[in-house]
């Protein structure tokens, strides 16, 4: 909590987890082209600055998943490199790339969370994987719980969950070590717009303690209304990227009211009072 | 250390969560160590009857009921007359009816009583220098007449037992037996490894998204294989120690009274009951450990 709040006079500025002078994300003239000869990215070259809140938006096979994957190593460019904090990824040794995934929460459209374990537990797993003490495991856990809004449900099961509920988890499992660096790959994609607003909030408060986020989406509407910076991804080639501007320094409350304002929707299905007093 | 009883504690839940893949598994390990823990000693003994013949190193002369103690005596200079001999040692018809009460066992022991008179006779035990030399010495004590017919060095002979008759027999009928018994064994244990790796196998596609996630998460190979082979270790545990309850049983129950009557069974060269278990239950646990490390490769793959 305390780091939470510590963060907060950073928020807004491109306040860096860890200093340094290179953006979290770099792709330089990366292309894939798949097995097969199916041209996934054409010469694909970005950066994004840390602490940025980035959307990546295009068309279903635009490439915007083969980008995740290239960002997490699930897969290698063709050509190209990706740099992910100044380090071109591509030279890690097969045993260094869990490290490289400790360092990047992942969000997913199926949530992929343990279908075996409470909530508690698919949340601890990302601490126990990286030698995380039992002391720990029982501070931050809960701590990211309540900052997903989820504290009332830490027992149960995922299949006792809503979409959004379990979006949720899989959001805490994302950020309980506080990654530098936070990939979502469609997160609203299996949620009602209302509660979609919730997610878009709770992201946009991670993002407000100094955590890189990248969303990919294909909510148009949604990407109109947040007003942040937006990369346009057709058929392999980056088509746009435009800066919104003016709403960086809002506070988490007035964000997700004026998102709920512009969407026409009420106050209720988000958070609960709980959370926001966090931040 | 911390970590270890997280491993244990995953293994535990995900043998809870996959009962049914579980409990199959368990009952391969079972089935395949009872096999092996039957097949092991008949395989054994059958071979150790045979090397015991062989290394056998001792006939014996048997000897009609009238001969007189002059005639034995001098039989008995005869006997040690001939080389290779290291002694000659006789067995009266009281002693020989005394051996057979021993070997009889107690339950048996009627049998004794109900014969009237005694029907063995009285023989000499020549006993060579080296086992290799008994033929020499058998034919010494019956060379070939002029007739072609073994003729036996004193009339007071009655018959020389071959045991080499007896041991070509054995070796006829246990050589068959035994290339049966490995064939069969063979293919068992072959059978079994499929059925243990595929059990593994299956209980592992089954949580293959598990596995995945796992990895996406940043878990190491080693982190997400431990639990796997833990697993391993406690079914091929639980299923050795099953098996092997149920082979002490049989021991207790079958083996045991047998083999107090039926010498056959107690051939003194069979492996000792807790070694084969300790071979058995090794055998359980490593064969389940390894066949989940090794199918869990496959799923590894980054």
């Amino acid at each position: 909590m305390a780091r939470l709040r510590r963060h907060r006079r950073q928020a807004g500025e491109p306040a860096p987890l860890r200093p340094g002078p290179a953006p979290i994300i770099d792709l330089d003239d990366v292309t894939k082209v798949y097995p097969g000869g199916h041209l996934a990215l054409e010469r694909v070259s970005l950066g994004i600055g840390r602490g940025e809140f980035v959307f990546l938006v295009g068309p279903t096979g635009c490439g915007k998943s083969t980008l995740i994957k290239l960002l997490i190593r699930e897969l290698d460019p063709t050509e190209g490199q990706v740099r992910i904090a100044g380090r071109n990824i591509g030279a890690l040794s097969e045993k260094k790339i869990p490290l490289l995934r400790r360092n990047i929460g992942t969000v997913f459209q199926d949530f992929k969370l343990l279908p075996n374990r409470t909530v508690f537990d698919n949340v601890a797993y990302a601490l126990q994987v990286i030698g995380a003490s039992r002391a720990e495991i029982r501070e931050k856990v809960p701590q990211t719980l309540r900052l997903v809004g989820l504290s009332t449900k830490v027992h149960s099961y995922p299949d006792q969950l809503s979409g959004g509920e379990q979006q949720r988890v899989s959001i805490a499992r994302a950020f309980v070590n506080h990654p530098p660096l936070l990939l979502a790959d469609e997160p609203s994609g299996n949620i009602d717009p209302v509660t979609s607003i919730g997610i878009m909030q709770l992201l946009y408060r991670i993002n407000r303690t100094g955590t890189t986020v990248l969303v990919v989406t294909h909510d148009r509407e949604m990407v109109d209304k947040m007003r942040r910076r937006v990369i346009e991804l057709y058929e392999g080639r980056i088509v746009r990227d435009e800066t919104g501007g003016g709403y960086t320094e809002e506070s988490t409350n007035e964000f997700g009211m004026r998102m709920r304002a512009e969407m026409g929707v009420g106050p209720e299905g988000a958070t609960n009072g709980e959370v926001d007093e966090l931040v | 250390m911390g970590r270890l009883g997280f491993f244990i504690q995953e293994a535990f839940r995900a043998l809870r969560r996959n009962g049914a893949p579980s409990i199959a598994a368990i009952v391969t390990t079972i089935v395949t160590v009872i096999l092996l823990g039957v097949l092991i000693p008949v395989f054994q003994t059958t071979q150790a009857k045979s090397n015991q013949i062989r290394d056998e190193l001792s006939f014996r002369v048997a000897i009609y009921d009238d001969a007189t103690s002059t005639e034995i005596q001098d039989l008995r200079q005869k006997l040690l007359a001939i080389p290779h001999v290291e002694s000659v040692q006789f067995v009266t018809k009281q002693q020989a009816l005394a051996e057979l009460g021993q070997s009889l066992g107690e339950k048996d022991q009627g049998i004794l009583k109900e014969l009237n008179s005694n029907p063995l006779p009285a023989n000499f035990i020549v006993k060579a220098d080296d086992a290799g030399n008994l033929d020499s010495i058998r034919q010494a004590v019956t060379p070939p007449g002029a007739s072609g017919a073994p003729q036996p060095i004193s009339p007071i002979i009655q018959e020389v037992f071959d045991r080499n008759q007896d041991r070509e027999q054995i070796e006829k009928v246990t050589g068959a037996l035994k290339i049966v018994l490995t064939v069969i064994t063979a293919l068992l244990v072959i059978a079994s490894l499929m059925l243990v790796g595929n059990t593994i196998r299956l209980s592992i596609y089954a949580r293959r998204r598990e596995v995945e996630v796992m990895r996406l998460v940043g878990a190491t190979r080693w982190f997400i294989r431990w639990p796997f082979m833990i697993e391993g270790v406690v079914v091929g545990f639980v299923g050795g120690l099953v098996a092997i309850l149920v082979l002490w049983l049989g021991k207790v129950t079958i083996v045991d009274p047998l083999s107090n009557t039926f010498t056959f069974l107690a051939a003194q060269n069979t492996m000792s009951f807790p070694l084969l278990i300790g071979i058995l239950f090794t055998a359980a646990i490593a064969v389940s450990a390894i066949g989940s490390g090794i199918t869990l490769r496959r799923f590894l793959r980054v």
